[in-house]
């Protein structure tokens, strides 16, 4: 069985995840943000002129905008003292050995050339600002599925990409968007034209280095009608003092009868300030389900929404999320029934142990005329310990009669009784901790392709054993 | 040997065990019998190392071992095991995942697919489906099939104590049979047996080394099987302390 990211359980973030390689690279913008960066950001790419005022405008629409205050404590981030774009190579590569040698060592060590081998149908691997690393098996290529960065994909599809670029989430749409879409870069875009079913996944792999440095990698998915596909991303960066940003922005159009799976395992280390837009437009008897695990950062904001706008359309998010100490995940998710016989699933569950904080903020919206609709909220919390916390914040809105919207929510402990039954079958109170943790996850994690799951489950034991 | 000497339990400082001796040797069957609420629970959670049955005084050696102190999963490792009356669910764990993690950290012998196969087979001898060992542990399990899954355990994991906690309540007639002999063959085998009960009916199917009476917290007298025969007759009023 293929390992993904092998983790050594006994390991810390820091040895496996947390190393550090020399920074390089072939541009870097000066510190800070202006409109000289942006316009060097834009030259650097041999960007069309649109995208260039795209740019400009919306650094407007982002200087406009007040920081988000309903959420987590974002003082400690410092946007004037970060850096936007760092170019680490020249031009993206199609085999590992053209890689830089403590680039491709940093993918090694995680593992991911060795999982493309066996597992994936295509490999995007984003080091810094760009993107540096890409492949697609044949088969595919064949077929004229489009799996690329969003860069290339701008010069060599600008038809397609100016049809769905920033549709489905505008520059307005929230600060960090619109800070994204002025300087964004790298990230995914993937086509997969109509009836061609990929079945096994896509990945992409985005990596921060460098310190200091905001990854603002923008991704667009147009699963053309009739297609099926997935895709897997993961996240790790080294441990500095002082704190970095994400904030990506994520696009998808999941056509007529098509069907989407995309899957997250974010684990950035615990200096990331991770705010994410991720947005999804669902048409006729289409699917769309985000499976997001978030266990590392320090603060995320991420609530995957799915608008479901096409009659018969479903849509699914499971969210698994882990606080630890210094650690505030305010995650969730958004479900918006605009048509008929549409349905929908939101489960999350949480964890919070040494003081961390776990929140589910949500949305299921049944808009007037979305008849015989169906949406169904479930969340569900486990703290360890008397220190961590974790709260909810469901929204519910029902403008429609005919349909049918229900919300469940738990909160619980582990319980003294499931750890002594545990125990006195021999299990350390640490591994009991760990099974009932695995128990509690297990409805989420049995989604995951197997190789993931097995990586998420050592990732929540390694949680578990700080 | 098991040695219970002169045991006192408290739960959230109510005393509920007061002065309690026992010794149990290997292979031996010992009933413990009282009526509702004179402790026979709370003595197995406290032998087992429960810790909200805290011993106020007294001692538990095992195998020579001072195991007063210790928590339950060095007990367990120590080879004592519990079947408990009400048995907890663990959602999300497969019995199979439980049953291997508890074989690992007991170390008890078994490769991996060996494993399987046997667990299938005592499964289907209990008359629990096969199935059930993609279950998750005791989760949405009748009283009965709970029973059943804690005899399963104690075959698979084979420890040298075994305090059972009314394994016979909630059976039918042939569950209760099948259920007996499973007990008698592990003492057989040289597991010494604490088995508590309220139901005199077990005692057809096994045959205890020693009878027990327990009430208010106190062993008042012990016997052969013949005291637990004079019980069914008499009940409990019958014994003079």
């Amino acid at each position: 069985m293929p390992k993904v990211g092998k983790i050594d359980i006994n390991a810390t973030y820091k040895e496996k995840y947390g190393f550090t390689k020399p920074e390089r690279y072939v541009f870097k913008a000066k510190k800070g943000l202006d409109k000289s960066v942006i316009r060097e950001i834009s030259k650097q790419k041999q960007e069309p002129k649109w995208m260039l005022d795209f740019r400009l405008k919306s650094f407007g629409i982002f200087k406009s905008k007040k920081t988000p205050s309903w959420g987590p404590d974002l003082s400690g981030l410092n946007l004037d003292e970060l850096y936007y774009y760092i170019k680490p190579i020249k031009k993206a590569v199609t085999k590992w050995q053209e890689l830089p040698k403590e680039i491709r060592e940093t993918y090694e060590k995680i593992g991911i050339p060795e999982v493309e081998k066996k597992y994936l149908a295509g490999v995007g691997a984003q080091y810094e600002s760009e993107v540096v690393y890409k492949s697609l098996k044949d088969t595919w290529e064949k077929k004229g599925v489009v799996f690329t960065d969003t860069d290339s994909a701008l010069k060599k599809y600008p038809d397609i990409f100016q049809e769905y670029f920033s549709k489905c989430v505008p520059a307005a749409d929230n600060k960090f968007a619109a800070l994204n879409s002025s300087v964004w870069s790298g990230g995914s875009f993937i086509y997969v034209p109509k009836n061609v079913e990929i079945d096994i996944p896509l990945q992409a792999y985005f990596r921060i280095n460098a310190a200091k440095f905001g990854q603002f990698e923008r991704s667009l998915i147009i699963i053309d009608e009739g297609a099926k596909a997935s895709y897997i991303e993961g996240c790790t960066a080294p441990i500095y003092h002082s704190d970095s940003l994400h904030a990506a922005v994520v696009e998808v159009f999941v056509r007529k009868n098509s069907h989407f799976r995309y899957t997250t395992i974010q684990n950035w280390s615990k200096n990331v300030y991770n705010l994410v837009t991720k947005r999804a437009f669902i048409d006729d008897e289409g699917t769309m389900e985000w499976v997001d695990g978030n266990l590392g950062s320090k603060v995320s904001m991420k609530y995957p929404s799915i608008y479901l706008k096409g009659k018969g359309a479903r849509g699914e998010i499971l969210s698994i999320s882990f606080a630890g100490y210094g650690q505030n995940q305010d995650v969730g998710g958004k479900i918006i029934h605009l048509a008929p016989n549409t349905s929908s699933r939101i489960i999350s569950k949480s964890i919070s142990k040494d003081g961390g904080i776990s929140s589910y903020r949500g949305l299921l919206k049944i808009a007037k005329g979305a008849k015989g609709a169906v949406g169904h909220v479930r969340c569900d919390a486990l703290i360890l310990d008397e220190k961590s916390r974790s709260d909810t914040y469901p929204t519910m809105q029902v403008d429609e009669k005919d349909c049918k919207a229900s919300h469940e929510a738990t909160i619980s402990k582990v319980d003294e009784d499931q750890l002594f039954y545990l125990q006195s079958r021999g299990l350390s109170e640490n591994e009991a901790t760990s099974l009932i943790v695995n128990g509690f996850v297990e409805p989420i994690v049995k989604e995951i392709p197997l190789e993931y799951a097995v990586e998420l489950n050592r990732l929540i034991q390694l949680e578990m054993t700080k | 040997m098991l040695e219970i000497k002169n045991l006192y339990v408290s739960v959230e400082n109510n005393e509920i065990i007061k002065g309690v001796s026992l010794n149990i040797k290997p292979g031996e069957i010992h009933i413990l019998m009282g009526p509702n609420g004179s402790g026979k629970s709370s003595l197995a959670l406290a032998l087992a190392g429960h810790p909200r049955y805290q011993i106020t005084s007294g001692k538990l050696n095992l195998l020579r071992k001072n195991i007063t102190k210790l928590t339950a999963d060095k007990r367990a490792k120590l080879g004592l095991f519990i079947a408990l009356q009400h048995p907890v669910a663990i959602p999300g764990v497969s019995v199979a995942n439980f049953l291997r993690s508890s074989q690992k950290a007991l170390k008890v012998n078994s490769k991996f697919d060996n494993f399987i196969a046997i667990l299938k087979e005592k499964m289907s001898e209990i008359k629990l489906g096969e199935s059930f060992i993609y279950r998750a542990v005791h989760d949405g399990f009748s009283g009965g099939e709970k029973k059943k899954l804690e005899i399963v355990q104690l075959e698979i994991l084979k420890p040298k104590y075994a305090i059972l906690d009314e394994p016979d309540s909630g059976l039918d007639v042939d569950a209760l049979k099948l259920v007996a002999s499973k007990i008698e063959n592990t003492a057989k085998s040289n597991t010494a047996i604490i088995l508590i009960t309220h139901n005199p009916k077990i005692l057809k199917y096994i045959k205890p080394n020693f009878v027990h009476i327990m009430i208010s917290g106190q062993i008042v007298k012990s016997g052969n099987y013949k005291l637990a025969e004079e019980i069914e007759e008499k009940g409990y009023q019958a014994i003079k302390v």
